[in-house]
């Protein structure tokens, strides 16, 4: 059996105890909320903290609470099952509902949070793989060894973000609450990302996310798209988010298209939103933002399916999610 | 370091004195001989885990017994009652919904969520209750048909 290393287990009671839980620990020790990314990977021992920070037990840590300006403050801790149920977020952010209802199964969503899907570990054929698998081709630089599998010549990792959710919630104009012992800060979702496959979070490891904030949806329509090998299971090998919001004319006044599962962190197709805005939404704009939103992915030869076959897919996904907001 | 924990599986209190990175998996296998449970990737990729917490299915390969205390763990040993079959093992039996059957613990936890939830599933229900657990035998169709046929059962001794 593939057991887990041991470690000491705290469960505090308030967001206050946790954070000073790791400030006491440190590097040793690591936060868990569903425990359905992290487990696995201690399993594989991608990761061997000697304390884990267990978040369940947390008051007011789950629930998704609307604002008085109609935007809504989802909890970190709520499931992704919860998410996806939610009436709320169905109805005027459906692209959120979507992606959390699009990760992996049944049993994972029941388990999972929104939190740890925003935090999710960067994904690697060469990486998410048993010890004694990856110590057999010498480690990679990630984990245990010093150069990538996927580009050897590369000085840096190229782990993949493959988190459902981070995609919409940039796409949405969302922003994260971060609570350390040293304070708290609010930043806008895109900027808890970074471009690499290590250091791919844009926090440090003592802060905490406890809250994703939305602004008013208005009349913003949103969508997420997923492309995988298996439609009840697998991680996204891409994933498309986008949001838009029609003037009254019929006019897009604001547009947002986000790429998950091309890079090491969710791609923002900036191009492809500069076309779309100040246009109706005709064929022409669909397939002139399209073209613009594949180019800048670069998926690499590190996750399922052949990468050709990923950025091609880039430009019809885009393509059929602008299509779908059109007929919404 | 072990430590005390208290566990409530099939309605019956349990005293455990493990240690905190023992999965529920490993506590219901080795620590109180309910093997029907049973242990595939352990990666939580396949769905042969699969228990209830609070009705709720969820993998006991990524659960830990020190989160669960309080919580009612319903395993397949928790289905029949005595000797009286539930539907869905009565369904399986009859259909042959199980071949080599290491999948079908976890298959017939998930479908008890559901039908303790919807009475009448549509197919399309079923399937999407069920889309957690892996079957690398049967092809599906029959593990289907006896969720079904459980589900018209239940629904049935509602109905008397």
């Amino acid at each position: 059996m593939l057991r887990l290393p041991p470690f000491e287990y705290h469960a505090p009671r308030s967001v206050e105890q946790a954070v000073n839980l790791y400030a006491q620990h440190g590097a040793d020790a690591m936060f868990v909320a569903g425990g359905t990314d992290l487990y696995p990977n201690m399993k594989r021992r991608q990761f061997e903290p000697k304390v884990l920070i267990g978040l369940g037990a947390l008051d007011e840590w789950r629930g998704i609470v609307k604002h008085n300006d109609n935007g809504v403050t989802i909890r970190a801790g709520t499931t992704l099952a919860q998410v996806a149920d939610s009436s709320i977020l169905q109805t005027q952010y459906p692209a959120l509902a979507i992606a959390a209802e699009l990760v992996s199964t049944p049993q994972l969503r029941a388990m999972g949070t929104l939190g740890g899907n925003l935090c999710l570990d960067t994904r690697c054929n060469y990486y998410d793989q048993e010890f004694s698998w990856r110590q057999a081709l010498g480690f990679c630089m990630k984990k245990d060894g010093v150069i990538c599998m996927v580009a050897p010549g590369s000085s840096r990792c190229w782990a993949v973000s493959s988190t459902d959710c981070a995609p919409v919630v940039i796409a949405l104009d969302g922003r994260v609450r971060l609570v350390s012992p040293r304070g708290e800060r609010v930043i806008a979702a895109t900027d808890l990302y970074r471009d690499d496959g290590i250091e791919y979070l844009g926090k440090t490891r003592d802060e905490l996310l406890t809250e994703i904030i939305l602004p008013p949806a208005d009349e913003t329509k949103s969508i997420y798209l997923k492309l995988r090998r298996r439609d009840s299971f697998d991680f996204p090998i891409l994933g498309v988010a986008a949001a838009l919001r029609f003037a009254s004319n019929g006019e897009i006044e604001h547009a947002r298209i986000v790429l998950g599962g091309v890079g090491s962190r969710p791609l923002e197709c900036t191009e492809a939103a500069r076309i779309l805005v100040g246009q109706k939404l005709s064929r022409e704009a669909i397939d002139a933002a399209a073209e613009a939103a594949w180019k800048p992915a670069r998926p690499l030869d590190n996750t399922d399916s052949t990468h050709g076959y990923r950025k091609k897919m880039a430009r019809v996904y885009v393509a059929r999610a602008l299509e779908a907001l059109g007929e919404k | 370091m072990k430590q005390v924990l208290h566990l409530r599986v099939n309605g019956q209190a349990h005293e455990l004195y493990i240690e905190p990175h023992k999965t529920l998996l490993e506590a219901l296998r080795e620590e109180l001989d309910l093997t029907g449970t049973k242990h595939g990737c352990e990666l939580g990729e396949c769905g042969a885990c699969t228990v209830l917490v609070d009705g709720t299915p969820i993998l006991a390969c990524l659960a830990l017994p020190i989160e669960l205390q309080g919580r009612e763990i319903t395993t397949v040993e928790g289905l029949a009652q005595g000797a009286e079959l539930h539907p869905l093992q009565r369904a399986f039996a009859e259909l042959n919904a199980a071949q080599c059957g290491y999948c079908t613990a976890g298959m017939m936890l998930s479908a008890k969520a559901l039908l303790d939830r919807e009475k009448n599933p549509t197919r399309e229900q079923i399937r999407d209750a069920l889309a957690g657990n892996l079957c690398r035998c049967t092809g599906y169709e029959k593990i289907l048909d006896a969720v079904a046929r459980a589900a018209q059962e239940t629904g049935d001794e509602g109905n008397k």
